[in-house]
This record gives C-alpha cells, sequence and structure tokens, in this order.
C-alpha cells in the first residue's frame, strides 16, 4: 500500500514538473496564464471533492482550497487588468490543463475512503509540483515586481496547503 | 454643592475610566503566520486582529472562548471576557497558530 502510494505521487509529481520543465523562460503574460490556470485546476478538483469526499476534514480542506485560489486568482485578474497584460496560453498551462483532466476522470472513478485518500495525496503532490515552479521558475522568470510579488505571495499561501494537505493526509491513515 | 445622590455616578465613571485604559493587543496575520505567536493580555483588553492577507482568515479559540472571522484586508476587534492560556488557530488554514495568555 504505502510503496503503491508513494509509487502514484511520484507519478504526478513527475507529470506537474513534466509540465513545467519544457521550453524556454516563459514571458510574464504566459507566467499569468501558467499561475491562473494552476489555481483553476485546483478549484475544480476541490468542486469534485465536495461531491465526492466522505471524511469531513477531507470536505473542509476542499472549501478551503476553493475560498483561496479564487481569492488569489482574483488578484491576478485585477493585477494583469492593472498592468494592461493579457494572460497568454501556452504548452505549460495546456500540459497542465490535459493532465488535471486525465487526473479528475482517474478520481472520478473512485469512492468514499479510496477517493479521500487520493484526492489529498494528489493535492500534496500537486501543491509540491506547484511550489517548485514557483520557486524554481515562475518567480525568477516574472519581470514585473508586481507579478513577481504576487507570485511570492501565491508560493507562500500555496506551501501553507500543502502542509494543510500533509495533515489532512496524515490523518486519514 | 454635589447633591449625594451622584456619588454612585461619579463612581460609575470612574469604573469606566478604569476600563477606558484597557490595552489594545495587535495580532497580525500575514502570508498565513500569525505574529506575535505568543502575546499577553489582561481581560478587557481588546484585541486587534489585523488581516493583511487577500485570504480571508479567522482567530479561533480551542477552547471555544472566541471564533472571530477576519475578512481579508480588514481589522476587527474584540474585548476578552476571560482569563488564561488559549491557544487559537485559523479555521481555515489550521497550521496557522498562536496563544494569547489572559491575565484576571
Amino acid at each position: 500500500m504505502f510503496v503503491r502510494l508513494s509509487a502514484a505521487i511520484a507519478a504526478v509529481s513527475l507529470l506537474g514538473s513534466a509540465a513545467f520543465a519544457q521550453g524556454a523562460k516563459p514571458t510574464d503574460p504566459q507566467i499569468a496564464h501558467i499561475a491562473y490556470t494552476a489555481g483553476v485546476i485546483d478549484i475544480n478538483a476541490a468542486k469534485q471533492a465536495k461531491t465526492k469526499a466522505s471524511n469531513k476534514e477531507v470536505k473542509a480542506f476542499a472549501d478551503d482550497m476553493i475560498r483561496d485560489h479564487e481569492a488569489v486568482n482574483k488578484q491576478a485578474l485585477d493585477l494583469v487588468k492593472k498592468l494592461k497584460v493579457t494572460p497568454e496560453d501556452n504548452d505549460t498551462s495546456k500540459t497542465l490543463s490535459k493532465n488535471a483532466a486525465d487526473k479528475l476522470a482517474e478520481l472520478g472513478k473512485l469512492s468514499g475512503a479510496a477517493y479521500d485518500k487520493a484526492y489529498v495525496a494528489n493535492e500534496v503532490a500537486y501543491h509540491k509540483a506547484v511550489n517548485s515552479a514557483l520557486e524554481t521558475q515562475l518567480i525568477p522568470s516574472a519581470s514585473n515586481p508586481e507579478l513577481k510579488s504576487l507570485l511570492q505571495t501565491g508560493l507562500k499561501i500555496f506551501q501553507g496547503h500543502q502542509q494543510h494537505a500533509e495533515k489532512v493526509a496524515a490523518d486519514l491513515k | 454643592m454635589m447633591p449625594r445622590w451622584i456619588l454612585p455616578g461619579v463612581a460609575l465613571l470612574l469604573g469606566a475610566s478604569v476600563s477606558a485604559h484597557a490595552a489594545t493587543i495587535q495580532i497580525t496575520m500575514e502570508n498565513l503566520v500569525i505574529q506575535p505567536a505568543e502575546a499577553s493580555a489582561k481581560v478587557g483588553d481588546t484585541v486587534e486582529l489585523i488581516n493583511k492577507d487577500v485570504l480571508a482568515h479567522t482567530a479561533t479559540a480551542r477552547n471555544g472562548d472566541f471564533d472571530v472571522a477576519m475578512p481579508p484586508k480588514k481589522t476587527v476587534t474584540f474585548v476578552l471576557k476571560k482569563a488564561g492560556a488559549v491557544e487559537y488557530y485559523c479555521r481555515f488554514h489550521p497550521n496557522m497558530k498562536a496563544v494569547l495568555n489572559v491575565a484576571q
């Protein structure tokens, strides 16, 4: 069980880093698109969790993800409007969305405690992948200081989410 | 010459001015961290909760003494009514934890 779970996490993390690892340094409009897409993906996963999760702590976690990611994405939209930047679709965003759609379908087939565990395990892996991408690629590549600062705030928030997800995962064991 | 019946009123006013000297304790939540991690106050003091994040937080006492909603980028206040060492956290971000020591 433990080995299988670790393998699953490793697979998800690989998908995550594969999505982030391609191409040259992203531009600000691309970074904005990637960050926003990453938020939408987690909101969609949480919406699915609200209908499928059975554990109370998992449901509350899903509510927290929706509340926070919507708040951060609203900040992102306000900022791109202010900066008159149009977010630009790109390969990283596309790969992220594709992987997320596959994951939603996969999770959709599970139910009960198995779903709860798989959703939370994926939340841990997903936030890890996004945080590492923010730290090593998106934040260093951002040229607008306000965008960089929003990404830095986002990183702190998502690191909190990762810890929260790890705590929920530990409680489910 | 002050009539006698005014005296209780004066005493009340004095009482009021004592509680007006109660302190205000500032607690800030920023980037999902509560500062200070440990604060001291007295019953009757006002706690000023400053939320610098774009996220909603709560200050929720584990023993049920208080549960205050903290909207994004807002400051809310409440008055401490009970003594004790109160552990509190944010219900939305349970990793955010701190302690408030409330003396009588």
